[in-house]
């Protein structure tokens, strides 16, 4: 029988790498070319059904909404702001006066729940101020959590040179 | 005069590559973890108003409309510009895409990008058109705030 020849374990056993190189190389340029820095953004969830008959029959647990009226100067700035007819100095004011309307009760039927808040914006009203003011209704953030307060939004119609669609 | 010894070759300097390939794979790594594969409809032209309680949800939302409305007044459909008063066409078109696919535009929401420095009337007059379709789910997005 033959002896087999020396073995070559030993022996050091060069890997080409550049192939490899070449293909993370191009991996990495191409996730570096479509990286896209991503801010986060998050909803206000409107139901805004277009308003029929039947939708305005009044029920027993329907609370009647808090209207809140942003007025805007002819720039765009916001003007002024009302609670059912009552005149607001800030946001923050606004979010006390909703507090002491709908209480610190929260979860399925409670006031809050079932409170509505309308707005009613002029035109040409900067969309940054209508956000702060549903903000300022919607919740507050405490110790990094955010507190609901009133979840159901809705807008008048627009009014004032509105294009017709 | 000595002679320099014959070489068989160049010289070879072999380079240690462990620590660039190890650097590199950590930067494909951290590369693919930040990449977001999500079909995140965002145009630079937009600036969204900012908000403390925008923040990113988990809740899925089923194949949303998204129009973003730039501060000149116009909106995004689908890459173009378009005027806010032609948009019912286009959401005609969408509805009869949903209808085509067994949903109901009452059903589906429509993701409203608006830049913080347009007018809330054309903001208004986007959710009109769009309830006029059948739509009456909005999200009104805006970018979250740390403070």
């Amino acid at each position: 029988m033959r002896r087999r020849a020396a073995s070559t374990l030993g022996d050091k056993v060069e890997i080409n790498m550049t192939p490899m190189i070449d293909v993370v190389f191009q991996l990495m340029s191409f996730f570096m070319c479509t990286l896209k820095v991503v801010a986060p953004e998050g909803d206000f969830d409107v139901r805004m059904p277009l308003a029929t008959a039947a939708a305005a029959v009044p029920d027993d647990q329907q609370v009647p909404p808090i209207r809140v009226r942003l007025a805007a100067n002819p720039d765009g700035q916001l003007a002024g702001i009302t609670m059912n007819g009552a005149p607001i100095a800030d946001f923050a004011e606004l979010r006390r006066k909703v507090v002491g309307l709908v209480g610190d009760a929260r979860g399925p039927n409670s006031l809050a729940e079932r409170t509505e808040v309308e707005f009613d914006c002029d035109y040409g009203l900067r969309y940054f101020n209508v956000v702060q003011a549903i903000t300022a209704v919607s919740g507050t953030v405490e110790d990094g959590r955010i507190v609901e307060l009133v979840r159901k939004i809705k807008f008048t119609p627009p009014k004032r040179g509105a294009p017709r669609g | 005069m000595a002679r320099r010894p014959t070489t068989a070759g160049p010289p070879t300097t072999d380079i240690d590559m462990t620590p660039m390939i190890d650097m590199t794979f950590q930067l494909i790594t951290f590369f693919m973890f930040v990449m977001n594969f999500s079909e995140a409809e965002q145009d630079e032209r937009i600036r969204l108003p900012l908000s403390q309680l925008a923040k990113p949800s988990d809740r899925i939302v089923e194949k949303p409309l998204t129009l973003q409305l730039t501060s000149a007044g116009s909106v995004i459909y689908a890459g173009e510009l378009v005027a806010v008063r032609d948009i019912g066409g286009y959401l005609e078109r969408e509805k009869t895409v949903m209808r085509d696919a067994g949903r109901e535009p009452a059903g589906a929401t429509v993701i409203i990008r608006a830049d913080g420095r347009s007018k809330t009337g054309e903001v208004q007059e986007i959710i009109r058109i769009c309830q006029e379709k059948g739509f009456e789910r909005f999200a009104l997005r805006a970018q979250y705030d740390e403070g």
